[in-house]
């Protein structure tokens, strides 16, 4: 045992090293940070009120907070849909998982060029509106930037999320199917009776996986929309972007804290849904 | 009937989440003129809305010949994102292999807690790690350099988290009968860890690379000289004239990492559903 000890550490010091020199001890050095002035000394929670009370810090907390509201039920319920569909589907369905999946391997910034052409006042999603007498908008500098993005989010994260959903439909055992067809169930009475209650854990993976992907959509609206965008998709990570532009690391540090701490929720939650999948 | 009715179904999504790469495609192959008329009016320049032909009225390579043959900073800049990927997987495979085996196959004082660490980490957003990296990477005078983007990017944990994964599913029972035989703890790592493994391995690069190839933070805070940037932070500037060029070098940008999809996609599905549920 105590051998075994030693060699279980000895292959995963190198790892750890790195993780502590360039995520663990800076992190701490930043937690000291947060509660003090930039010129030193002691400050206490003032850092964190004043962050707290930043008008563009509120701003963004509530849009990311909303975007993430409105995004992932739709999410959800459509990639479930598409998988749910996909799976009892004889042929094609790999092609069609391919399909969705791509968006994953398309860097933000191929698509940018992409986005400005076609949400642009003047674009082609305009072009097509009023090709069926529909009235368009300026996309990009309206509230409706903020379906945009929501569009991004879905378009990208659509196939990894199928695919999560059809990992959880695969282990859910297909005689309890059969038993419920032989007594009589419709196709609808065995997805809300069968499939909905067996994915419950992996419903519960896919929730946490998608609010943390849900921070990858900045790239786009940042390419897109660049530092100062419309204000219904200003994010958090704007923020975070902006005070490093101002080098304010008194705020900086607070508001990482402060994110990480929300985050670590999430991962906790997450952390303990994985553990009971192991006992069960 | 209704299956019919399902294919139409997925078929419209599934061609609402390809459309960006057959505008990438055709644009490609149409000429300067034709493609500025096409959208003149989205630039600013022009009445009506902007159009589109689906298939190009005067095919022309010209585009695609003058990105490679005449814009030496495209290439600088595929080149450096070939170093970013390449170093930051290489890292990642060499540090964290042997650590997501650590992991998995012994059983050590504060494994638990490491294994937390890990998760952590590897969900945290960068903006929450940002200011503490730009801190090490100031200190250990990396920053504006290449190492600054890809040694912590070797650190990263989603890469250890996924092969972890992969190696719990290996059979206890056949290191034990190794063990038995007299191979060693090493021995048992490279020949039996890394070949059963291998499919989480490779799972674990394709998704990391595909991270890699279109990085754009990181370059983004810790880079201030342009010509260490990645392709990922190559931001077209849409004029009339260069319109075409632009569009041909977003389809260059991401045929690797398409071609990394299409190639390991079996994989890339494994290693998505690692996280979903136990193999």
């Amino acid at each position: 045992m105590k051998r075994n000890d030693k060699i279980g550490w000895l292959f995963v010091l190198p790892e750890l090293c790195g993780m502590l020199v360039f995520y663990l001890i800076p992190f701490a050095d930043v937690v000291r940070r947060s509660f003090s002035r930039a010129m030193g000394g002691f400050s206490g929670l003032d850092n964190y009120i004043q962050v707290c009370s930043n008008p563009a810090f509120r701003l963004a907390a509530g849009n990311t907070l909303r975007f993430v509201a409105v995004c992932l039920p739709l999410l959800l319920a459509l990639s479930l849909g598409i998988s749910v569909i996909l799976y009892r589907l004889v042929r094609g369905s790999q092609v069609l998982k391919s399909m969705y999946l791509l968006p994953l391997a398309i860097p933000a910034a191929s698509v940018v060029l992409l986005w400005k052409l076609l949400f642009h006042q003047q674009g082609l999603l305009n072009a097509l509106l009023s090709f069926l007498h529909q009235n368009g908008t300026d996309w990009m500098n309206t509230g409706a930037a903020f379906g945009v993005l929501v569009f991004t989010y879905i378009w990208k994260n659509l196939g990894y999320d199928v695919i999560l959903w059809t990992a959880g439909l695969a282990s859910i055992p297909e005689n309890i199917y059969e038993a419920a067809r032989v007594d009589g169930a419709g196709e609808w009475m065995c997805f809300w009776r069968i499939t909905l209650p067996n994915l419950r854990p992996t419903a519960f993976t896919i929730v946490v996986l998608s609010v943390l992907n849900s921070f990858k959509v900045f790239r786009e609206a940042y390419l897109v929309a660049g530092s100062y965008p419309q204000e219904s998709i200003y994010l958090l990570q704007h923020v975070f972007n902006n005070w490093f532009q101002e080098l304010s690391v008194d705020k900086m540090s607070a508001g990482s804290v402060l994110l990480s701490l929300v985050i670590l929720v999430f991962v906790l939650l997450l952390q303990r849904s994985w553990d009971r999948e192991e006992l069960s | 009937m209704k299956q019919v009715i399902r294919v139409i179904i997925l078929t419209i999504f599934a061609l609402f989440t390809v459309a960006p790469l057959v505008f990438l495609l055709t644009g490609t192959f149409m000429g300067n003129r034709e493609l500025f008329e096409c959208i003149a009016p989205a630039l600013g320049q022009g009445d009506g809305c902007a159009s589109w032909h689906l298939l190009a009225r005067f095919p022309t390579l010209r585009n695609v010949v003058e990105l490679l043959l005449d814009s030496p900073e495209f290439f600088q800049m595929f080149w450096n994102s070939v170093k970013i990927s390449f170093g930051i997987v290489l890292g990642q495979v060499v540090f964290g292999m042997p650590a997501a085996w650590g992991l998995a196959c012994y059983s050590f004082r504060g494994k638990k807690m490491l294994y937390l660490l890990c998760i952590v980490l590897m969900m945290m957003p960068f903006q929450v790690t940002m200011l503490s990296e730009y801190l090490v990477l100031d200190r250990l005078h990396l920053l504006d350099s290449l190492a600054a983007i890809i040694l912590p990017g070797i650190f990263s944990t989603f890469s250890v988290f996924l092969m972890y994964r992969f190696f719990c599913s290996i059979p206890k029972s056949i290191l034990e009968a190794a063990r038995i035989d007299g191979a060693s703890e090493w021995h048992l790592f490279l020949h039996i860890g890394v070949p059963l493994g291998s499919s989480g391995v490779i799972s674990a690069v394709i998704l990391s690379f595909l991270e890699c190839w279109s990085m754009i933070e990181q370059p983004l805070t810790f880079l201030k000289t342009k010509s260490l940037w990645p392709l990922s932070l190559f931001m077209p500037e849409i004029q009339a004239g260069n319109a075409g060029v632009s569009l041909c070098a977003s389809l260059v940008a991401l045929l690797p990492a398409v071609f990394l999809f299409l190639s390991g996609q079996d994989y890339l599905e494994q290693g998505i559903a690692a996280s979903a549920v136990k193999e």
